[in-house]
Protein backbone atom coordinates (compact mmCIF):
# COMPACT_ATOMS: atom_id res chain seq x y z
CA UNK A 1 0.00 0.00 0.00
CA UNK A 2 1.48 3.35 -0.92
CA UNK A 3 0.20 6.82 -0.24
CA UNK A 4 2.28 9.69 -1.54
CA UNK A 5 2.81 12.56 0.89
CA UNK A 6 4.08 15.80 -0.62
CA UNK A 7 6.34 17.71 1.76
CA UNK A 8 6.78 21.51 1.75
CA UNK A 9 10.27 23.02 1.62
CA UNK A 10 10.33 23.95 5.27
CA UNK A 11 9.71 20.35 6.42
CA UNK A 12 12.22 18.66 4.12
CA UNK A 13 14.78 18.67 6.91
CA UNK A 14 12.82 15.70 8.24
CA UNK A 15 12.91 13.82 4.93
CA UNK A 16 16.57 14.31 3.98
CA UNK A 17 15.47 16.84 1.40
CA UNK A 18 12.85 14.66 -0.27
CA UNK A 19 9.90 16.54 -1.82
CA UNK A 20 7.67 13.54 -1.34
CA UNK A 21 7.67 10.40 0.75
CA UNK A 22 5.48 7.32 0.90
CA UNK A 23 3.57 5.80 3.73
CA UNK A 24 0.61 3.67 4.66
CA UNK A 25 -2.30 3.65 7.04
CA UNK A 26 -6.06 3.47 7.17
CA UNK A 27 -6.50 7.04 8.36
CA UNK A 28 -4.49 10.24 8.09
CA UNK A 29 -3.51 9.83 11.74
CA UNK A 30 -2.20 6.31 11.07
CA UNK A 31 -0.33 7.58 8.03
CA UNK A 32 1.40 10.30 10.03
CA UNK A 33 2.36 7.77 12.65
CA UNK A 34 3.84 5.57 9.93
CA UNK A 35 5.83 8.49 8.51
CA UNK A 36 7.10 9.36 11.99
CA UNK A 37 8.74 5.94 12.22
CA UNK A 38 11.02 6.86 9.33
CA UNK A 39 11.08 10.66 9.65
CA UNK A 40 11.36 11.39 13.33
CA UNK A 41 9.99 14.76 14.37
CA UNK A 42 7.81 15.26 11.31
CA UNK A 43 4.54 14.37 13.02
CA UNK A 44 5.06 16.93 15.77
CA UNK A 45 5.20 19.69 13.14
CA UNK A 46 1.76 18.67 11.90
CA UNK A 47 -0.10 17.55 15.01
CA UNK A 48 -0.57 18.94 18.51
CA UNK A 49 -2.71 17.90 21.48
CA UNK A 50 -5.86 19.14 19.76
CA UNK A 51 -5.26 17.37 16.44
CA UNK A 52 -3.90 18.81 13.21
CA UNK A 53 -2.07 22.09 13.84
CA UNK A 54 -4.15 25.10 13.01
CA UNK A 55 -1.71 26.79 10.67
CA UNK A 56 -0.78 23.75 8.62
CA UNK A 57 -3.00 22.87 5.66
CA UNK A 58 -3.28 19.17 4.85
CA UNK A 59 -5.09 18.04 1.72
CA UNK A 60 -6.25 14.61 0.65
CA UNK A 61 -6.13 14.69 -3.14
CA UNK A 62 -8.07 17.90 -3.88
CA UNK A 63 -9.76 18.46 -0.53
CA UNK A 64 -8.77 20.13 2.72
CA UNK A 65 -8.96 17.43 5.41
CA UNK A 66 -10.52 19.93 7.81
CA UNK A 67 -13.71 19.34 5.84
CA UNK A 68 -13.30 15.59 5.70
CA UNK A 69 -12.43 14.19 9.12
CA UNK A 70 -9.15 15.67 10.23
CA UNK A 71 -6.88 12.94 11.55
CA UNK A 72 -9.73 10.41 11.21
CA UNK A 73 -9.96 10.96 7.46
CA UNK A 74 -9.73 7.58 5.73
CA UNK A 75 -6.86 7.26 3.26
CA UNK A 76 -6.25 4.58 0.65
CA UNK A 77 -3.65 3.26 -1.74
CA UNK A 78 -3.11 5.69 -4.59
CA UNK A 79 -4.14 8.77 -2.62
CA UNK A 80 -1.94 11.84 -2.47
CA UNK A 81 -1.65 13.85 0.73
CA UNK A 82 -0.23 17.37 0.36
CA UNK A 83 1.08 19.47 3.24
CA UNK A 84 1.31 23.25 2.92
CA UNK A 85 2.08 25.52 5.87
CA UNK A 86 -0.56 28.25 5.99
CA UNK A 87 0.54 31.63 4.71
CA UNK A 88 -0.65 34.02 7.40
CA UNK A 89 0.28 36.87 9.64
CA UNK A 90 -0.82 40.35 10.50
CA UNK A 91 -0.21 43.71 11.99
CA UNK A 92 0.13 42.49 15.53
CA UNK B 1 18.13 42.45 -2.07
CA UNK B 2 14.78 42.38 -3.80
CA UNK B 3 14.78 43.45 -7.45
CA UNK B 4 11.29 44.27 -8.67
CA UNK B 5 9.85 46.12 -11.65
CA UNK B 6 7.98 49.39 -11.18
CA UNK B 7 4.84 47.78 -12.58
CA UNK B 8 4.85 44.95 -10.04
CA UNK B 9 5.58 47.31 -7.17
CA UNK B 10 2.66 49.46 -8.29
CA UNK B 11 0.36 46.42 -8.42
CA UNK B 12 1.22 45.46 -4.84
CA UNK B 13 0.58 49.00 -3.59
CA UNK B 14 -2.67 49.27 -5.56
CA UNK B 15 -3.90 46.00 -4.06
CA UNK B 16 -3.05 47.19 -0.55
CA UNK B 17 -4.85 50.50 -1.12
CA UNK B 18 -7.89 48.80 -2.64
CA UNK B 19 -8.33 46.42 0.31
CA UNK B 20 -7.65 48.99 3.03
CA UNK B 21 -8.77 48.85 5.85
CA UNK B 22 -8.48 45.08 5.52
CA UNK B 23 -5.04 43.58 5.07
CA UNK B 24 -4.21 42.63 1.48
CA UNK B 25 -2.02 39.66 0.63
CA UNK B 26 -0.57 37.81 -2.32
CA UNK B 27 2.34 36.24 -4.12
CA UNK B 28 4.61 37.12 -7.01
CA UNK B 29 5.81 33.94 -8.65
CA UNK B 30 8.99 33.60 -10.66
CA UNK B 31 11.02 30.83 -12.30
CA UNK B 32 12.43 28.44 -9.70
CA UNK B 33 15.92 29.48 -8.70
CA UNK B 34 15.80 32.80 -10.56
CA UNK B 35 14.96 35.10 -7.64
CA UNK B 36 13.11 37.13 -10.28
CA UNK B 37 9.52 38.13 -9.48
CA UNK B 38 7.38 37.97 -12.62
CA UNK B 39 3.80 36.79 -12.17
CA UNK B 40 1.53 38.80 -9.86
CA UNK B 41 -0.99 36.66 -7.96
CA UNK B 42 -3.23 38.64 -5.57
CA UNK B 43 -4.81 36.30 -3.04
CA UNK B 44 -8.03 36.46 -1.08
CA UNK B 45 -7.51 37.31 2.59
CA UNK B 46 -9.70 34.59 4.08
CA UNK B 47 -9.67 36.44 7.41
CA UNK B 48 -10.89 39.73 5.85
CA UNK B 49 -9.44 41.52 8.83
CA UNK B 50 -7.69 44.81 9.46
CA UNK B 51 -5.15 43.06 11.64
CA UNK B 52 -4.73 39.55 10.24
CA UNK B 53 -4.39 37.79 6.92
CA UNK B 54 -4.45 34.21 5.81
CA UNK B 55 -4.51 32.67 2.35
CA UNK B 56 -7.65 30.65 1.70
CA UNK B 57 -6.52 27.03 1.96
CA UNK B 58 -8.02 25.85 -1.34
CA UNK B 59 -6.78 28.89 -3.25
CA UNK B 60 -3.33 28.29 -1.79
CA UNK B 61 -3.39 24.67 -2.97
CA UNK B 62 -4.40 25.75 -6.47
CA UNK B 63 -1.72 28.44 -6.67
CA UNK B 64 1.04 26.26 -5.22
CA UNK B 65 0.20 23.42 -7.60
CA UNK B 66 0.14 25.83 -10.52
CA UNK B 67 3.58 27.19 -9.57
CA UNK B 68 4.86 23.63 -9.32
CA UNK B 69 3.54 22.78 -12.79
CA UNK B 70 5.13 25.92 -14.23
CA UNK B 71 8.43 25.27 -12.42
CA UNK B 72 7.99 28.46 -10.42
CA UNK B 73 8.34 29.34 -6.80
CA UNK B 74 6.94 32.12 -4.61
CA UNK B 75 9.63 34.81 -4.99
CA UNK B 76 7.64 37.47 -3.15
CA UNK B 77 5.00 36.97 -0.48
CA UNK B 78 3.41 40.31 0.29
CA UNK B 79 0.84 41.66 2.68
CA UNK B 80 -0.21 44.99 4.08
CA UNK B 81 -0.47 46.48 7.53
CA UNK B 82 -3.26 48.98 7.78
CA UNK B 83 -2.46 50.74 11.05
CA UNK B 84 1.08 49.77 11.89
CA UNK B 85 4.50 50.07 10.31
CA UNK B 86 5.67 48.03 7.36
CA UNK B 87 7.73 45.70 9.52
CA UNK B 88 7.13 41.99 10.27
CA UNK B 89 5.06 41.46 13.39
CA UNK B 90 5.40 38.55 15.82
CA UNK B 91 2.72 36.66 13.92
CA UNK B 92 4.37 37.40 10.57
CA UNK B 93 7.59 35.93 11.88
CA UNK B 94 6.05 32.88 13.50
CA UNK B 95 4.10 31.91 10.38
CA UNK B 96 6.80 32.62 7.80
CA UNK B 97 7.23 29.26 6.12
CA UNK B 98 8.93 29.96 2.78
CA UNK B 99 12.59 30.53 3.63
CA UNK B 100 13.46 31.45 0.05
CA UNK B 101 10.85 34.18 -0.31
CA UNK B 102 11.16 37.93 -0.03
CA UNK B 103 8.56 39.04 2.49
CA UNK B 104 7.22 42.39 1.33
CA UNK B 105 5.32 44.57 3.76
CA UNK B 106 3.28 47.57 2.70
CA UNK B 107 1.75 49.92 5.22
CA UNK B 108 -1.39 51.83 4.28
CA UNK B 109 -1.65 53.68 7.59
CA UNK B 110 -0.91 56.99 5.85
CA UNK B 111 -3.40 57.76 3.06
CA UNK B 112 -0.89 59.90 1.17
CA UNK B 113 2.31 57.93 1.38
CA UNK B 114 2.73 54.18 1.36
CA UNK B 115 5.61 52.38 3.03
CA UNK B 116 7.11 49.51 1.03
CA UNK B 117 9.83 47.37 2.60
CA UNK B 118 11.22 43.91 2.02
CA UNK B 119 12.60 41.32 4.41
CA UNK B 120 14.00 37.83 4.65
CA UNK B 121 12.52 35.74 7.46
CA UNK B 122 14.51 32.57 8.08
CA UNK B 123 14.31 30.44 11.23
CA UNK B 124 12.57 33.25 13.08
CA UNK B 125 15.22 35.84 12.18
CA UNK B 126 14.17 38.98 10.28
CA UNK B 127 16.65 40.75 8.03
CA UNK B 128 15.61 43.85 6.12
CA UNK B 129 16.90 44.11 2.58
CA UNK B 130 17.29 46.74 -0.06
CA UNK B 131 14.55 47.09 -2.68
CA UNK B 132 15.88 47.79 -6.15
CA UNK B 133 13.18 49.05 -8.49
CA UNK B 134 14.17 48.13 -12.00
CA UNK B 135 12.41 46.40 -14.85
CA UNK B 136 11.59 46.09 -18.52
CA UNK B 137 8.74 48.55 -18.32
CA UNK B 138 11.08 51.43 -17.62
CA UNK B 139 14.37 50.91 -19.45
CA UNK B 140 17.11 53.09 -18.06
CA UNK B 141 14.98 54.02 -15.08
CA UNK B 142 15.15 52.55 -11.65
CA UNK B 143 17.06 53.09 -8.49
CA UNK B 144 17.18 51.82 -4.99
CA UNK B 145 14.48 52.53 -2.51
CA UNK B 146 15.56 52.51 1.11
CA UNK B 147 13.00 51.46 3.68
CA UNK B 148 10.57 54.30 4.30
CA UNK B 149 8.61 54.98 7.45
Amino acid sequence: MAIEVRIPTILRTYTAGAKSVEGSGATLGDLLGDLESRHQGLRDRLVDDAGLRRFVNVYLNDEDVRFLGGLETPVADGDTVTVLPAVAGGGR
Amino acid sequence: MLTISPALLAKIVAHARADHPDEACGVIAGPAGSDHPERFIPMLNAERSPTFYRFDSMEQLRVWREMDERDEEPVVIYHSHTATQAYPSRTDISYASEPGAHYVLVSTRDPDQEEFRSFRIVDGVVTEEEVRVRGDEAPGAGGTRPGAG
